[in-house]
């Protein structure tokens, strides 16, 4: 059995004196798509952020590559080039244009030249569809492009490990497909994902393990045609049944 | 983008937020810049009868607003303002660094920063503490006297660094609104593409923290402009000190009217550019929510 | 565009509102001098500011030789009666037909006092010179006594040994605002940079301590004081006698028009014939000679 690309173990987090991640435990295969679902405050978010090392967890261990990335002596930065993650809103730099936003790491963080660093990611900026706004600043793209864009920006720096929080859910409704069409471009070419997501739908489409999560912990989890179909946790089927409700799955 | 505000998809009739108030075409532009020519125009008519008409008019006037001595002690006052405008000009470029730095560190997060930022807090809640008045006297007479080999003497150069201290301070204090006042997601934004805390102020936090403040450090500026002349305790002779000279000699206080005119008229640019650069952001921040 | 309109707008207001305020413009008026004393000079009619004490006014602090000796007894206390202006105050009071008791001291800074309007005391006196420009504003007494101006300096500054104004051309000097002293430097001594002026003597000294300035220029028993206690080290130079100058001659200060100052006037003549006046003089402003002559 070959090692995982990530794994969580007995993961805790707390913030204050609320806990928001309790003994967590999951693994992500290589070129595995993993989907986060559950209700706002179960912990999607906060756990992703701890992947990243943006949050630091109180107990348990993170490993990425089988190497313990929250062991102390650890350079988060060097770890964080190996991840990209995308959030729900506010995540390019207004004050920079999308060339600017997306060369930016490598020309600060990795010492890219400049003509480089913005071939790639004219590059980049085409695979997307996206090479006309290339001297665009943030504002003027609309929240589907500026999504896009951030994706554009996390791959830039040629991560193995994808993470999404949420990133269609600020998003006018007929501006959600385009990026989650980028997602699952990123599927076929065998990016490893972790993806919090509200889109039922899609989830079931690109998931090959699905997490519920609740209060903190991963209530249940497997295939993702086993958990849309026939979950086993009552609670599951509680949040299932309303997404159906509200016409959502 | 799309646009939601817009009720008029729904069919015709008046919109229900009323209708709008700009006036349409030039003509209702023009009308309504005559009305306000003509009402500004009767309102100082009025007010200036009511003044000129006045019993202690002539002895305020003689006292105030008398051209004789304003003749003699403007040219005396001016000269007083080209130096406090140098001083202020040069205090406000030292402040705005002094300050950023104060920021910075104030913003550093972790652990093995605590030190550097119980300093900064200190600083800045000593100094605020202090009047700035007090601050000029204690350093501008305070430390020549201790007469320490190698440190300067210089009224001016010691009225000029407590007010630098002291704005320092406070502008500090406002470039850090303007750095926590950038989204949170953009600090993680930008750790995550491998940016170190240096570089994520330097290229991200920064520059957005400035332009939000900037309305901000202006208002600093204007107020700046003013407190320069504080220095007149130690006998600096810029214009507030000059105008107090004439008036001390003569007993006239057109000196002190010239000096306010000369004030005014170097600040209200500034605070005008302040009213547009606001209005203008917040047209930009409008057209982009919509 | 709204905003420029509101600037000029604003301008404009301005500067029509200050030209019609500085239009019709009057020349200094007139002021005459008390009328000749009609009244009685008896306490119940005296114009007094509370009936039945005299309120008297001086700086803060309140130094020797003028209030408190040279030794440090009485600075800054005048009801101890030492000093020459205490001194002085309390014999007025006397010749007035006051208890030592109803006489009643205030503070208030040097120009402060000289403002135009009415006074919250009855008369002033901190070494205030009698000019004719403060004439218009204030009353003044009959003088209580005459002065030179005085130069301190430290004695390793190239101005100790300054014999004529000419040789203080290039000096920095200080003097006290709205002072004869300051007065005497911008017009007779003219140096080529323009003194420093500071609200009160005070304010002159530390500059003196902390080296800003040269030298400064202030009355004679004054200078005695200075050098002797408030900044140590330092010397008299010299005192100025140049033609160009009026004497300085001290006077009390009372508010325009006050019908209490020929009632003082004749007081002051008292002492002045009865030797008081001398003997306070002697008593606290005297030093001994031997202070070198800086000519004109």
């Amino acid at each position: 059995m070959t090692t995982p690309k990530l794994e969580l173990r007995g993961v805790w987090k707390a913030f204050d004196d609320k806990e928001v991640l309790r003994d967590v435990d999951l693994a992500v295969d290589h070129h595995e798509v993993v989907c986060l679902i559950g209700s706002s405050g179960s912990g999607k978010s906060t756990m992703l952020k701890c992947v990243d090392l943006l949050v630091p967890i109180d107990e348990g261990t993170i490993l990425l590559d089988g190497a313990d990335i929250t062991a102390p002596g650890v350079n988060p930065n060097r770890v964080r080039e190996e991840m990209g993650i995308v959030f729900q809103a506010f995540n390019l730099f207004p004050h920079m244009n999308v060339l600017d936003n997306i060369t930016l790491s490598p020309r600060k963080v990795h010492g890219v030249g400049r003509s480089e660093a913005e071939e790639k990611a004219k590059d980049l900026l085409e695979r997307f569809g996206l090479s006309d706004k290339v001297a665009e600043y943030p504002d003027r793209l609309s929240g589907g492009e500026q999504q896009r864009v951030a994706v554009i920006r996390a791959l830039a720096t040629e991560p193995d490990l994808m993470l999404f929080d949420e990133v269609t859910s600020a998003l006018d409704p007929e501006l959600v497909a385009e990026v989650l069409d980028v997602i699952r471009g990123l599927k076929d070419v065998g990016m490893t994902m972790v993806i919090a997501t509200h889109e039922m739908g899609f989830a079931r489409d690109v998931a090959d393990q699905v997490c519920f999560l609740d209060q903190g912990r991963i209530l249940e989890h497997g295939p993702a045609a086993q958990i849309f179909s026939s979950p086993k946790e009552p609670r599951t089927q509680q949040f299932l049944q309303r997404i159906t409700d509200a016409g959502r799955l | 983008m799309s646009d939601r505000s817009s009720l008029d998809e729904f069919g015709g009739g008046p919109s229900l937020l009323g209708p709008p108030h700009a006036p349409r075409g030039r003509e209702e532009g023009t009308r309504a810049a005559l009305i306000a020519a003509a009402s500004t125009v009767l309102f100082v008519a009025v007010a200036l009868w009511a003044i000129l008409s006045s019993e202690a008019w002539p002895a305020v006037q003689n006292q105030f607003f008398n051209w004789d001595h304003f003749v003699i002690v403007f040219p005396k006052v001016l000269g007083g303002l080209w130096l406090d405008i140098k001083m202020f000009l040069f205090a406000e470029v030292v402040i705005l660094a002094v300050a950023l730095a104060i920021a910075i560190i104030r913003s550093l997060r972790g652990p093995a920063f605590f030190p550097l930022r119980a300093l900064a807090i200190i600083f800045i809640d000593l100094v605020r503490g202090i009047p700035v008045i007090l601050l000029i006297l204690l350093l501008g007479f305070g430390i020549p006297a201790l007469q320490l080999p190698g440190v300067p003497k210089g009224a001016l150069f010691w009225g000029l660094t407590a007010i630098i201290i002291s704005y320092s301070a406070y502008t500090a204090e406002v470039y850090r609104a303007g750095i926590e006042s950038v989204h949170e997601s953009q600090r993680m934004s930008a750790r995550s593409l491998g940016l170190t805390q240096g570089q994520t102020l330097r290229y991200v936090l920064v520059p957005q923290a400035i332009r939000n403040v900037i309305p901000a450090l202006l208002n600093g500026f204007v107020s700046l402009q003013k407190d320069v002349a504080l220095v007149l305790i130690l006998g600096i002779r810029e214009a507030v000190r000059e105008a107090d000279i004439y008036a001390a000699s003569t007993f006239n206080y057109t000196g002190y009217v010239a000096a306010a005119l000369l004030f005014i008229a170097v600040s209200v640019p500034v605070a005008r550019f302040t009213d547009w650069y606001t209005e203008r952001d917040r047209q930009k921040k409008q057209s982009v929510s919509a | 565009m709204a905003t420029r309109r509101t600037t000029w707008t604003i301008l404009l207001a301005l500067l029509l509102a200050f030209a019609m305020l500085t239009a019709a413009c009057s020349s200094d008026s007139d002021e005459t001098g008390p009328t000749a004393a009609s009244g009685s000079c008896d306490i119940a009619d005296l114009n007094l500011v509370t009936a039945g004490t005299l309120t008297v006014a001086t700086g803060e602090p309140a130094f020797p030789p003028w209030v408190g000796t040279t030794d440090g007894e009485g600075f800054d206390d005048p009801e101890s009666q030492l000093g020459f202006e205490a001194g002085l105050v309390y014999a007025i009071a006397g010749e007035l037909g006051f208890a030592d008791a109803d006489v009643v001291w205030t503070r208030i800074g040097f120009n402060e006092a000289i403002a135009p309007g009415d006074k919250p005391w009855d008369f002033n006196l901190q070494q205030y010179s009698i000019t004719s420009e403060r004439d218009e504003i204030v009353d003044f007494s009959s003088p209580y006594y005459v002065t030179s101006q005085a130069l301190v300096v430290y004695p390793d500054s190239p101005y100790a040994s300054a014999k004529t104004i000419d040789d203080l051309k290039d000096a920095i000097l200080g003097a006290q605002i709205g002072t004869t002293s300051l007065d005497f430097i911008e017009n007779v001594i003219k140096p080529n940079t323009e003194p420093n002026v500071y609200d009160e003597n005070v304010d002159l000294e530390a500059a003196m301590n902390a080296g800003q300035i040269d030298g400064l220029v202030l009355d004679l028993p004054t200078g005695y004081f200075v050098t002797a206690v408030q900044v140590e080290g330092s010397i008299i130079a010299g005192q100025f006698e140049a033609e160009a100058a009026e004497p300085d001659e001290y006077g009390l200060l009372f508010a325009e028009g006050n019908p209490l100052v020929p009632c003082v006037n004749t007081a002051l003549e008292a002492l002045r014939s009865n030797g008081t006046l001398q003997e306070l003089e002697d008593t606290y402003l005297t030093q001994g000679g031997g202070i070198p002559i800086i000519t004109g």
